[in-house]
């Protein structure tokens, strides 16, 4: 089709900011979202900032007990529900689902806006929460802390978590209906590329669990509000009956922030390895049976609270049992690389190092899987280094990739090769130096949300300070050079990468519809060879 | 692209009229099954709850109003058999007819909300009421409080969902007069029913939960 | 409490057996991990864009060597299962002869009595070799015993008890932290755990100040609390007599038959109505709100102390 014939791309239809904040665009909110969630990173990371430079010293002299409190509260606050949860799914996801089953849109794309509205508006509750003076909870808001003892504004923080957590269910509603019943002719299901596979099993949970999550900080708000309540002892009530409902719903949720990643790690690897992906069924079969048993597990969060011994052991087999599918996916990612055509842009070293730092975190996970090993462990340094490796080692970069990945589709500009490159590995050596430490320091007993720490922890929380200031720079280079491109960078081609996949086979950015006609598909999906 | 739009009568997201309806439908369902999982949270807390204290449970219990309770009962699920009426009138072209079954309906519904007002002013001369004046004269006072703080969250929860829900039905009663509803498009009002038929079916739960202890 | 050292150290018999699960795991996990890498980087660089290698496609079904590496694993994980709960079974189950401390945390400190009646805050001296059992509760939030160097930990729960068990193997000072965030202070709450010969800890125990047993103590608040009115040996009304009743099976009045440990006597002080034993009636008042947690084991104690005396012939 001639130049002039070419429908405009989303992008034209419409320059005004009205027509961005009404768009029923899937693209163009995908857009809003993930300037929404860049905005909220940087604010986590803020909070993180902080942190590191108070840990740098084992005294308590940068900012005092309670400012540090809130600090971590907020770090958690934010990057759970403000980026991680939403990242993949309402940037990545919103762009690219419809056009990876060849539809024209989501389903409901007014639901889709007024998921980005509800994201807004929980933002604005949790922004008021740090100008009304912070909360100091914890992420985790254990009771009766956070329900009777704490003076900070939980009600405030409990509210905003409320609001965003809805913006979670719309969006997981919306793509679960698309995917089943919006896919082109000749889309089965198991033509679907991983990252759709990825995107459903994420949306399950996303639907089941948050209700879970929504109740439970509604019930902290009456007990707070109304003094009467089911967590608090004094009333006959039971502050571990919140723990269970609290990792009901948490523990999914960090599959919420890793399967989106894996997706996104499978369309790059087979793209730069020129390869289909190894065993595609049992990785379709691990995301799903990752999801399921993830529903699971939630009590290996309470090894040593209270719970009953039996109970422990319940939870800690089935830990070792979701733990399984991850190792598959590692193992088939590294055999898709086997006798492949392997090129390493920007994408491929976010991709591999995904995949290097996720094994690490996963194996760490199995430490604390087993019940007698989580009883030294908990609340330690080790925990937060687990963690940490598998949201920021793994998610974080997996997220980085796609957006490299998909950036010449989604604005038609091509960012610099040689600077991504080169912040994608100085992001994967910030990051160990980071957080490797921490391993050690919580084998050796150095406690979380601790401000201060006995003074033989020191050196290790250096290197760890250290390591936090080249991931910080790290960060802020992609957002540099990405946002430089809009500018000044090479105007992409439909396919710069050569990559199998619908959303490939439209134009750079791409028309408001996506497609001119339906496509047809005929085949499996990663057709490279 | 307007002229699809024009040419298959729905939105453009959408293929064909049958795939809309699929796609409404699967709508549906899930969001129900976020409220399925929403209102099992105060499910479990009163599980738990009943199983510690047995006893408080059965003696406060004994305090709700079995007959207002059993008015309440009869209404939802009368309202419930309207309501499918309705979607059968729409259904058949017999609009007169659905818009006087939801006008029954919603009326159930705030018959119920109206029935549930009036325990709740009972309950509140009874000093039932946690933390406004309450006063329990038989033994387990303290975890009879909780039995009725969960009472009034879990049918306060309830009766919230009513009122949506008769808001929506008065919604759908204006789509019939302005028949923008009818036999070839009955996607809305078939969605309103399956809420209200979930919302009966939560106090169907909630019925013997705290009506029926020990009775 | 010296300069940095890699290795945390062992102090505690349950420290040996996890440190040598915990290293087994580290050289597994480490195998893995560098194998992975190895991999990775292995096939990076054979395969890179370019080389001239071989590129022919993998033709036949990956499924032998995907169910080698789903069983695989599987078999290991179950097998770190295994070894995890045996540990964790011992770690959670008090040998009988324990020496009984009590534990009240509150914001931001550490309060211990030990039986005979020395109390101590934040600090905690024990005799080597003797297993101890820590009986633990708190009086606001969720707080947690936490001794890095015997590799245990347990959380401290408002309205309940909860128990942690260890028996020392090194002479020494060891810390003891708050691991469950309960507050401004939680980094401060933290103090010592001190491990002295037997004989050192016997010296220790008669010195300071000479406060009664915590069984004396319980002795006196039961019969200033009017206890003694209707459970002592010249009551009119039909109340359980506690002689012979800690740590032996009650039968209740519902059917059930629970030990009489010390989750069941604070519960019987405080929700007399919860659990009333078989041939009496529940007209026991409660005493919420006129004991304190420290008053609570006390009584407990007491009545622990008349677990082996004989009950009192039956009154007609």
């Amino acid at each position: 089709m001639a130049e002039a014939d070419r429908p405009p791309s989303y992008l034209a239809a419409g320059y005004t900011i009205r027509s961005w904040l009404t768009t029923h665009d899937h693209k163009r909110i995908g857009i809003l979202f993930a300037i929404a969630i860049t905005a909220f990173f940087f604010i986590g990371g803020a909070a993180a900032t902080m942190i590191r430079i108070e840990l740098a010293t084992p005294a308590g002299d940068f900012v005092t007990d309670d400012t540090y409190n809130k600090l971590f509260t907020i770090h958690g606050v934010v990057m759970v529900w403000f980026f991680l949860i939403p990242s993949i799914p309402t940037t990545l996801g919103n762009f690219l689902i419809p056009m990876m089953i060849g539809a024209r849109d989501l389903a409901f794309p007014r639901l889709n806006l007024a998921s980005w509205y509800l994201y807004v508006l929980g933002g604005a509750f949790t922004v008021a929460t740090l100008i009304a003076g912070g909360v100091d909870t914890g992420w985790t808001f254990y009771t009766p802390y956070s329900s009777i003892y704490s003076n900070s504004h939980v009600m405030l923080a409990v509210v905003g978590v409320f609001v965003v957590g809805f913006s979670s269910i719309f969006t997981g509603l919306n793509f679960i209906v698309t995917i089943h019943t919006m896919r082109a002719p000749g889309m089965t299901w198991f033509r679907l590329p991983l990252f759709v596979w990825a995107t459903y099993a994420t949306s399950l949970v996303m639907v089941l669990a948050t209700p879970v999550l929504a109740m439970t900080l509604s019930l902290i708000g009456i007990e707070r509000l109304l003094g009467i309540g089911v967590f608090d002892p004094a009333l006959g009530g039971d502050p571990l009956l919140f723990q269970h409902l609290f990792w009901f719903y948490s523990h999914p949720a960090v599959y919420i922030m890793i399967l989106p990643a894996m997706g996104v790690a499978s369309e790059i690897i087979t793209c730069f390895a020129r390869n289909r992906v190894f065993g595609y069924r049992f990785m379709a079969s691990a995301i799903l049976a990752i999801a399921v048993i993830g529903f699971l597990v939630w009590g290996h969060h309470m090894f040593v609270s209270g719970q009953s011994v039996y109970a422990g052991f319940v939870f800690s087999f089935l830990s070792f049992v979701v733990a399984v599918p991850s190792a598959i996916k590692v193992f088939n990612w590294t055999a898709t690389l086997y006798r492949g055509d392997i090129s390493f842009e920007a994408p491929m070293l976010y991709a591999l190092g995904f995949v290097g730092l996720f094994t690490i975190g996963g194996l760490t996970g199995l430490f604390l899987a087993a019940t007698a090993l989580d009883v030294h462990l908990r609340d330690t340094y080790f925990v937060i280094a687990h963690f940490h490796y598998i949201m920021v080692g793994g998610s974080v970069m997996a997220y980085l990739g796609g957006i490299h990945f998909w950036w010449p589709k989604i604005t038609g500009r091509l960012y610099h090769e040689g600077i991504a490159r080169f912040a994608a590995i100085l992001m994967f050596c910030g990051f160990n130096l980071t957080f490797f430490p921490q391993y050690l320091l919580g084998y050796e007993g150095m406690i979380r949300r601790y401000h201060e720490y006995p003074p033989q922890f020191q050196l290790l929380n250096v290197l760890s300070s250290a390591g936090a200031s080249i991931l910080a720079l790290s960060y802020l280079m992609p957002l540099a050079y990405l946002a430089w491109s809009l500018w000044r960078g090479a105007p992409a081609t439909a396919n710069p990468w050569q990559a199998q996949g619908l959303e490939w086979q439209t134009a750079s950015p791409p028309p408001t519809h996506n497609f001119e006609a339906a496509p047809l598909v005929t085949h499996a999906p990663y057709a490279y060879r | 692209m307007p002229t699809a739009e024009a040419r298959t009568g729905v939105a453009l997201q959408f293929d064909d009229a049958d795939q809309r309806h699929e796609a409404a439908k699967l709508g549906m369902w899930t969001f129900l099954a976020t409220e399925v999982l929403f209102f099992g949270v105060l499910f479990a807390a009163y599980t738990v709850s009943r199983i510690r204290y047995p006893e408080a449970f059965a003696l406060a219990g004994g305090h709700t109003d079995l007959l207002l309770g059993g008015c309440e009962t009869a209404v939802l699920i009368t309202s419930s058999a309207t309501m499918s009426l309705a979607l059968r009138g729409v259904r058949i072209g017999a609009s007169r007819a659905a818009l006087a079954l939801l006008g029954v309906t919603a009326l159930l519904g705030v018959a119920f909300v109206c029935i549930h007002g009036l325990e709740y002013y009972h309950e509140y001369g009874e000093h039932l009421v946690p933390q406004l004046d309450f006063s329990f004269d038989e033994p387990h006072a303290r975890e009879a409080e909780l039995f009725f703080w969960l009472y009034y969250v879990m049918t306060g929860f309830h009766v919230l969902h009513v009122l949506i829900g008769v808001a929506v039905i008065s919604a759908m009663g204006a789509l019939v007069w302005r028949r923008r509803v009818g036999p070839d498009y009955d996607a809305p009002v078939e969605l309103t029913g399956l809420y209200w038929s979930f919302v009966d079916v939560v106090w169907i739960f909630l019925f013997p939960t705290f009506y029926l202890v020990a009775r | 409490m010296s300069g940095f050292h890699l290795l945390e150290p062992r102090a505690s018999t349950f420290a040996s057996s996890y440190d040598w699960l915990f290293f087994t795991m580290v050289v597994m996990c480490s195998v893995v991990a560098i194998g992975v890498f190895v991999v990775l980087t292995v096939f990076s660089i054979r395969y890179r864009r370019g080389a001239s290698v071989d590129r022919t496609p993998f033709s036949g079904s990956s499924h032998p060597i995907e169910y080698a590496w789903t069983i695989t694993p599987f078999l290991i994980f179950l097998g770190i299962f295994v070894w995890a709960a045996i540990l964790y079974a011992e770690a959670k189950t008090p040998p009988p002869g324990a020496l009984d401390v009590s534990v009240v945390a509150k914001q931001w400190m550490w309060k211990l009595q030990h039986s005979e009646g020395r109390r101590e805050i934040n600090e905690l001296h024990l005799p080597l070799g003797r297993p101890v059992r820590l009986v633990m509760t708190s009086e606001d939030v969720i707080h947690s015993f936490y001794v890095p160097a015997f590799r245990v930990k347990q959380d401290v729960l408002p309205g309940r008890y909860t128990e942690l068990w260890f028996q020392a193997t090194r002479t020494g000072e060891y810390p003891l932290e708050c691991a469950e965030y309960c507050g401004t202070d939680h980094a401060r709450m933290t103090g010592r755990i001190i491990v002295m010969q037997p004989a050192q800890y016997a010296t220790w125990l008669s010195r300071g100040n000479l406060a009664p047993s915590m069984a004396a103590a319980g002795e006196e608040r039961f019969r200033s609390l009017g206890c003694s009115g209707c459970h002592g040996a010249n009551a009119s009304v039909h109340a359980p007599k506690l002689e012979g009743v800690f740590g032996h099976p009650v039968h209740l009045s519902d059917g059930r038959t629970v030990i009489a440990d010390e989750s069941y006597i604070r519960d019987s002080i405080l929700l007399p109505t919860k659990d009333v034993v078989a041939g009496f009636v529940p007209i026991m008042p409660s005493f919420q709100g006129q004991v304190s947690e420290g008053d609570l084991l006390e009584l407990i104690a007491y009545i622990k102390s008349l677990a082996n005396a004989a009950p009192p012939p039956r009154q007609r």
